[in-house]
């Protein structure tokens, strides 16, 4: 196969950009896609790229019809994927959810926009609940949220991986300053740093004469009687929570000793991060915890850091109404550490916001 | 006596199948099979149906098969086409999942020429659903949701699916209305619409006329009578559009 990175380089590019390049250097073949704002400039890098590397596209009627083709390109075991934003990704909530059902590796990124309804095209961190618990089921899904570029490319390899891997419909979730910012970041082939591309496989179109070498594969998501359901959401229960460790990531910082613990996610980490340094530099104990995976959720991961830290509040800081907040509440129930919160619904959050914030609650 | 013959590629193991006394489906569904047969593509054939009474053929064909939303049998079937194109794609719906909640997937489908093979049961009422009106209920005729009949000026015209659709193809479209009351036609344009996806020229739609006697509250007779002289009279049967030269009325 012709590599599309070759040496690993430095490079300057928008988020949609390094994203694009993941999805080559992660094999991807064919991308099914809608134009909406802040994604679109991932189909117009795929677009230019592809050709070049033998992969297609196809621009469909709408985002159901996007999440669709994918299902169906899928099951054939073509690597194909999405991207969409805002109320694109309530529509493509259906097709999310068939790929649940029929345990499709579905691979699809999320540039968060203001919400609700057409909202801003800019930014925001409110498709929290609708990509981590959209659809009419269980949420049987795994959602990364990245904080910077080299996580967007990262993650689009991983992100591929783990949805081949595991077969439950995979996320990762960026936000439209992620998308359309420019950063530096390391561009390589997966296989320069060990890590392998899981190949697709299909589950219809086989090879060999049915009947003769192989019986005929029926795939479903419909059952005539509830007991037959209740078996099959039980089994993708278990093997979600069978996989919860494995897939859980997260990143901390100075809680130790901290008086105070910021919990945020995405690009806001990035101004807790820089909050927890001059907050220190002022004296003030202060430390910040990150999930990278929302669902699931570092809970053990928070838990542990709590117990070990002085803390005597954390600070939730999101830019949504809490929907981090209801997420995080959810995991550690019983966890008596009083919660002071910051919520900016659609509006970005800088060090200045969270300094203040820490410097009126402590 | 000499039982009927079983088209080679059904999947024993699901018959008897689970459509309703008088339902046309069951036609349909054999005209398809032996068209399968015929045409020697069970091993590459993907068959896919919607959600409504044609979900209950998920495991109709001892074919690769696979089940989808409501409407969305279209996109899934050209999103398996445009991955494998040297598969054959049958996407098999009603005609609520295909003009009405699905409407914009099998009209941009078809401006686009997608390769593969629709097959549209019309049986002018949602069934699954217990007998709602369908963009294809007849004027004056009763549902669930038209109780006194449906009235054009509130709920306008039936759909004519194949008119509009062989307006919207290009060249290279294969574009019918069938009916189950004229099986070897039936055969005829199944074979075509097929035939039409093997060789590559383009959009292949059939429209098939069909019977729901157990939501039109009507005996043998008046199925029959309904089909024959009240859908087909509305419903013109027919080749709308072919690659094959010849139309057929």
């Amino acid at each position: 196969m012709q590599k599309v990175i070759g040496e690993t380089k430095k490079a300057f590019l928008t988020g949609n950009e390094a994203i694009a390049w993941g999805c080559l250097a992660a094999e991807a073949e064919i991308m099914f896609g809608y134009p909406i704002t802040p994604q679109n400039e991932i189909m117009h890098y795929w677009t230019r790229l592809a050709p070049k590397y033998g992969k297609n596209f196809l621009q469909t009627e709408d985002e159901i019809s996007a999440g669709f083709t994918v299902c169906g390109a899928l099951q054939t075991g073509l690597k194909a994927f999405t991207a969409t934003a805002g109320p694109g990704n309530v529509l493509m909530q259906e097709p999310f959810g068939m790929a649940e059902a029929m345990r499709l590796p579905f691979f699809a990124i999320i540039q968060q926009r203001g919400g609700p309804s057409s909202g801003t095209v800019i930014y925001s961190q409110q498709e929290v609940s609708l990509t981590a618990h959209g659809g009419n089921g269980e949420g049987h899904r795994i959602v990364y949220s990245t904080a910077n570029h080299q996580e967007l490319y990262d993650y689009t390899i991983k992100g591929f991986n783990t949805a081949w891997k595991y077969r439950f419909p995979t996320f990762l979730l960026g936000d439209g300053y992620q998308a359309k910012m420019r950063e530096p970041l390391e561009m390589y082939d997966p296989s320069d740093r060990g890590i392998e591309i899981i190949k697709p496989f299909p589950l219809i179109g086989l090879e060999g004469h049915i009947g003769e070498d192989r019986e005929p594969q029926h795939l479903r998501n419909i059952y005539s009687l509830e007991e037959e359901l209740y078996d099959v959401v039980l089994k993708y229960d278990s093997e979600y929570d069978s996989i919860k460790a494995e897939l859980v990531e997260f990143s901390e910082m100075q809680c130790e000793d901290a008086e105070i613990i910021i919990i945020s996610h995405g690009v806001v980490s990035r101004a807790a991060e820089d909050a927890v340094k001059a907050l220190r530099a002022q004296g003030i104990k202060a430390g910040c915890f990150r999930p990278i995976t929302l669902r699931p959720f570092p809970r053990e991961q928070l838990l542990a850091v709590i117990d070990k830290s002085n803390a005597k509040k954390m600070l939730i800081a999101e830019s949504a109404m809490g929907q981090l907040e209801r997420i995080v509440k959810y995991e550690i129930y019983g966890q008596t550490l009083p919660v002071e919160t910051l919520f900016m619904p659609g509006v970005g959050i800088i060090d200045y916001d969270l300094i203040n914030k820490v410097k009126s609650i402590i | 006596m000499v039982a009927p013959a079983t088209p080679k590629s059904w999947y024993l193991p699901s018959k008897p199948h689970k459509f309703c006394p008088g339902c046309g489906h069951g036609i349909v569904l054999k005209a398809l099979g032996e068209t399968i047969d015929e045409l020697d593509i069970q091993d590459k054939t993907i068959f896919g149906c919607d959600i409504g009474c044609s979900l209950l053929a998920w495991d109709f064909f001892a074919c690769d098969s696979t089940q989808t939303h409501h409407g969305r049998t279209t996109p899934v079937m050209v999103g398996i086409k445009r991955a494998r194109p040297e598969l054959i794609a049958i996407g098999y719906m009603g005609d609520g999942g295909g003009y009405s909640i699905g409407s914009q997937h099998l009209l941009n489908a078809a401006v686009r020429n997608e390769k593969v093979t629709l097959i549209l049961v019309n049986n002018t009422n949602y069934g699954m659903t217990g007998g709602q009106m369908a963009p294809t209920t007849l004027p004056g005729q009763k549902t669930e949701t038209s109780p006194f009949g449906r009235d054009p000026e509130l709920t306008g015209y039936p759909t004519k699916g194949p008119e509009f659709i062989s307006e919207l193809t290009p060249d290279g479209a294969y574009v019918a209305r069938a009916t189950v009351s004229k099986y070897k036609q039936l055969r005829r344009f199944l074979r075509n619409a097929l035939r039409n996806q093997i060789e590559g020229n383009g959009f292949s739609f059939v429209e098939v006329l069909s019977t729901c006697p157990t939501n039109w509250r009507t005996n043998a007779q008046q199925t029959w009578h309904f089909l024959e002289d009240e859908m087909e009279q509305y419903f013109t049967v027919g080749e709308l559009k072919t690659p094959f030269g010849k139309g057929d009325k």
